[in-house]
């Protein structure tokens, strides 16, 4: 089972900022994305709205079609687990809180649950506020995947593990997906290494969408142009340019957008190069700062 | 494995092309499926799928309902003529623009694959 979302000019203000700034959004059920921003940038806080952490109090948010808040039948079925220590509860143990996920969880599987924390080598009568971040972080994935919530949502809750740790956990986050197909929202601003494991790419920054489409389609749309600054600034006239840098008379200038395959044989013709730009290279670009 | 030269669904067809040519899957043989793919290379499922899709598409493979995917018996004599085809456009001549620029005459290019020649029927 897999839930859709459905969100419609969702803003959020906060006194003085405006997290989610007029955000539609449409996300079909099933698949695995990738949330991408910058630290600040609305992640956290559209995904507790979606969770029903937060009211909604402007624009609308729809799950499988209902609304999330005050709605414990639909909750149950949305799993979010924060970076920060939701599950960090004083006189907890890791014991005490599996066994209030399997109460609060319709579809929690004891097993995996137990083949995860044998996974993370989690102590099960350690007290949680006496975990280190890395065992807090294999807490949060044990619960969220054990959980198998029609939409499950980790924000940058695996960003704490060490990096064998984080490959267990992309391991077996795509092996139980493609038994247990559900919707799944990974919020991250480490990209490289993830990007891979996302059918779709959501990049928001300020709270505004900026980019949202499959992940190969988005990598393919950015490029560097790189040759004789004349012709790389005649070629890129009219393209939205990312970044350009400059060394001695060659230039190399980031493009957004795509470029069709007229346009790549008169590169050609005239000595440019085209080479793809990296996932992480094209989220920086996009979301870094307006210059003041 | 994947680079960000060219989309991986791309990568992965052509990885499986290279299997075949090299021989080491054979006519009729089945290929791993989507999600054994998926999971051995750490890739979205959707992804590996639309690589798959594409040699289905190009008749390198083809589908039993149920079963699996398989190698067409056809695919091997139809990828090496289409890269002997590009043989030429893709190797031969950018070695020879490559020699004009950095200055290496052709007939020392010729007599190097003479050489080379020589040797491999020795």
């Amino acid at each position: 089972m897999t839930f859709g979302i459905d969100i419609q000019n969702l803003t959020v203000r906060y006194p003085g900022v405006t997290a989610i700034d007029d955000l539609t959004l449409k996300l079909e059920g099933g698949k695995i994305y990738g949330l991408l921003g910058r630290n600040g940038s609305g992640k956290t806080t559209l995904l507790s709205l979606i969770a029903a952490y937060r009211k909604v109090t402007e624009g609308t948010i729809l799950v499988d079609g209902r609304t999330p808040w005050e709605n414990e039948e639909l909750t149950q079925e949305i799993g979010l687990i924060r970076e920060s220590s939701d599950l960090v509860i004083e006189g907890e143990n890791v014991k005490g809180i599996l066994r209030r996920s399997r109460r609060f969880r319709p579809r929690w599987d004891d097993e995996f649950a137990q083949r995860l924390i044998d996974l993370f080598e989690l102590p099960l009568n350690r007290g949680v506020t006496k975990l280190s971040r890395g065992q807090r972080s294999a807490l949060g994935i044990t619960v969220g995947l054990a959980s198998r919530a029609p939409l499950t949502m980790l924000d940058e809750s695996y960003l704490g593990l060490d990096a064998p740790s984080r490959y267990a956990f992309y391991d077996v986050l795509l092996a139980d997906y493609i038994e247990n197909p559900r919707t799944i929202i990974l919020s991250t601003h480490l990209i490289e290494e993830v990007s891979r494991l996302f059918e779709q790419v959501i990049i928001i920054d300020r709270g505004r969408l900026v980019a949202y489409d499959d992940t190969e389609s988005l990598r393919m749309r950015g490029a560097a142009v790189v040759g004789p600054a004349a012709a790389v600034d005649d070629f890129t006239t009219g393209m939205t340019v990312l970044g350009e840098k400059r060394l001695g008379g060659t230039k190399s200038v980031t493009v957004y957008g795509d470029i069709d395959p007229d346009a790549r044989s008169v590169a050609a013709d005239w000595g440019l190069e085209l080479s793809p730009v990296a996932l992480q290279d094209l989220f920086v670009h996009l979301t870094k700062g307006d210059p003041a | 494995m994947f680079d960000d030269r060219s989309p991986i669904y791309h990568q992965i067809a052509e990885a499986i092309k290279n299997d075949i040519l090299s021989g080491e899957l054979g006519a009729d043989e089945q290929v791993m499926s989507t999600n054994q793919y998926a999971a051995y290379y750490r890739i979205n499922p959707a992804t590996a799928a639309k690589g798959f899709q594409q040699l289905v598409d190009e008749g390198v493979l083809y589908k039993r309902r149920g079963i699996g995917m398989f190698v067409s018996s056809e695919a091997r004599d139809m990828l090496l003529s289409q890269r002997r085809e590009r043989f030429f456009a893709d190797v031969v001549e950018p070695m020879v623009a490559e020699a004009r620029v950095i200055g290496i005459p052709l007939d020392d290019v010729v007599a190097r694959i003479q050489t080379l020649k020589g040797r491999e029927s020795a």
